[in-house]
């Protein structure tokens, strides 16, 4: 249990770090499609007895060198390329597991991973992973704010946008990669993208929106472990619907502060059209 | 001798192979004023972005300041149509006019003494010091502008391309930006921008009318002579 606590740690700071860029560039459908892309190269990594991080590398590169060359030589956009590759290599994946002896199992432990079952191993490449999108965001923190507003604003200041934007995906990849042995390939979508969003609706800073957002992620883990634990429900799915719930109420927080932000706003005119009279 | 800030001779513009404007010819000095107009989709913004480097020409010779268009990100500031990509973003205006300077700081550089005053001075000059403190998002859309505008001013450039800066902007904010443009052409700086107004032309000292070809280039009197407004618009400007 207590491991399984510092592995969805880790995983909630680099999904926060990650997910602060997915949310600012609005790269949600290209981190769905690398979560699913990466499912063929863990089962067939699976199914040879290679380590299922080396699988999911290969096929979160497999599946952004697809995109890049369907988009550059078919003239197709972006999210055209990820929807096809998206659906293609989930079908693969399947395909692949459905060789397994262990099939339903297997595709199960990918899909929403065994928090339970995490070993001081995999703790280590989280943490490696950690470290590595941590002074990615430190070190490519410019271009990627430019980014956020507009591209020309990164290209006209001297940044290589493609390199960054290679480079922003990267980290995105392996968040997914170190993620997929905690919350399974499915749901490490809902820690990058539901602490994030919640970031947004509180912070006034990116760095501010990052440390929201790493505080969510792990207030989410912990509270979804011991959801899992009293209620005997798969650990990974409690922690992610914990992380979207406290959007949901944030959403709505803000939502009400507006509502009376506007209606304070609406009060001296009334006043001043009472005394008119 | 002043010398040439942007030179274009035979220039051919577009995307890819698909060309919007054909043989451009443009030679600018430092100071002077060039005024684009057109109605969208004349070629406008796909000339700016050119001279920004953003989009290679497509035949036909262009420079900036010397040197190939994007090599010189110090010194050529740009902005963009509409540059707010969303409105989400958790960013204050001074954190949005900081940005300006990242040019100048690359990856690593540190923000000096210098830096701070340059973002200050933008932002008392452009007027964005009152709402400096406010997110991005709770602002007008006239008051983006202006962060955006306070943020060009901060990279400190020799060369402005401007993309319709006065969009979004209220009667005062129109002058403030006539107002800014006078103020940095009187330091030297060479300022490019696209405009859909005809009043935008006034004090440049050269106007370029596009219609998805150079329908006329020259001082406004010559430049915006009824024929060719007409030409470009189907109307003439009241007399």
């Amino acid at each position: 249990m207590r491991l399984a606590l510092f592995a969805s740690i880790l995983v909630a700071i680099t999904c926060a770090i990650a997910g602060t860029f997915v949310v600012l560039r609005g790269l949600a459908f290209v981190g769905d499609a690398l979560s699913h892309g990466v499912l063929p190269g863990i089962a067939t990594a699976l199914i040879f007895g290679v380590s299922g991080i080396i699988g999911a590398a290969v096929g979160a590169v497999v599946m952004m060198s697809g995109v890049n060359l369907i988009t550059r030589r078919y003239k197709l956009s972006g999210d055209t390329a990820i929807g096809l590759l998206f659906v293609g290599m989930l079908a693969l994946g399947v395909m692949i597991t459905s060789r397994s002896s262990n099939f339903e199992e297997d595709l199960d432990h990918i899909l929403f991973g065994e928090t339970l079952s995490v070993k001081p191993n995999d703790l280590l490449w989280q943490s490696l992973a950690l470290v590595i999108v941590l002074l990615t965001g430190i070190f490519a923190r410019r271009p990627f704010l430019l980014m956020s507003i507009d591209e020309g604003l990164a290209r006209t200041s001297g940044f290589n946008v493609t390199l960054f934007q290679n480079l922003m995906l990267a980290i995105v990849g392996l968040t997914v990669i170190a993620s997929f042995q905690t919350v399974g390939t499915l749901l490490v979508l809902g820690m990058l993208i539901a602490p994030a969003a919640t970031g947004v609706l509180f912070a006034r800073r990116i760095s501010s929106m990052m440390i929201i957002a790493s505080i969510i992620g792990c207030i989410a883990s912990y509270a979804g472990l011991l959801i899992s634990f009293h209620f005997k429900l798969t650990a990974s799915a409690s922690i992610v619907l914990v992380a979207v719930s406290i959007f949901a109420i944030g959403a709505i927080a803000t939502e009400i502060k507006r509502n009376r932000n506007s209606l304070q706003d609406e009060m001296p005119h009334q006043h001043e059209h009472n005394h008119a009279h | 001798m002043l010398t040439k800030t942007i030179s274009a001779s035979h220039l051919s513009i577009g995307f890819g192979r698909h060309t919007v404007v054909a043989e451009i010819e443009l030679t600018t000095l430092p100071g002077a004023l060039v005024v684009l107009i057109g109605t969208n989709g004349s070629g406008k913004s796909t000339l700016l972005k050119t001279l920004a480097g953003m989009l290679a020409p497509i035949s036909g010779q262009v420079t900036i300041l010397g040197d190939e268009p994007g090599k010189s990100p110090r010194r050529v500031a740009y902005l963009p149509q509409h540059p707010i990509s969303s409105h989400t973003l958790p960013l204050r205006a001074r954190d949005v006019v900081a940005m300006g300077r990242f040019a100048h700081l690359g990856l690593f550089g540190r923000e000096s003494t210098e830096d701070r005053k340059i973002l200050q001075s933008s932002l008392e000059l452009t007027g964005a010091i009152e709402f400096a403190d406010k997110p991005l998002r709770d602002l007008s859309s006239g008051q983006q502008q202006r962060t955006h505008l306070a943020q060009v001013l901060t990279r400190q450039a020799e060369i402005l391309l401007l993309d319709e800066p006065t969009a979004g902007l209220d009667i005062n904010g129109r002058k403030l930006v006539a107002d800014l443009i006078a103020s940095e052409r009187a330091r030297g700086v060479t300022v490019v921008m696209a405009t859909h107004e005809l009043q935008d032309a006034e004090n440049a000292n050269t106007v370029m009318l596009l219609a998805q070809r150079v329908v006329s280039i020259g001082p406004p009197d010559v430049a915006l002579r009824d024929e060719y407004l007409r030409e470009c618009f189907g109307f003439t400007q009241p007399h």
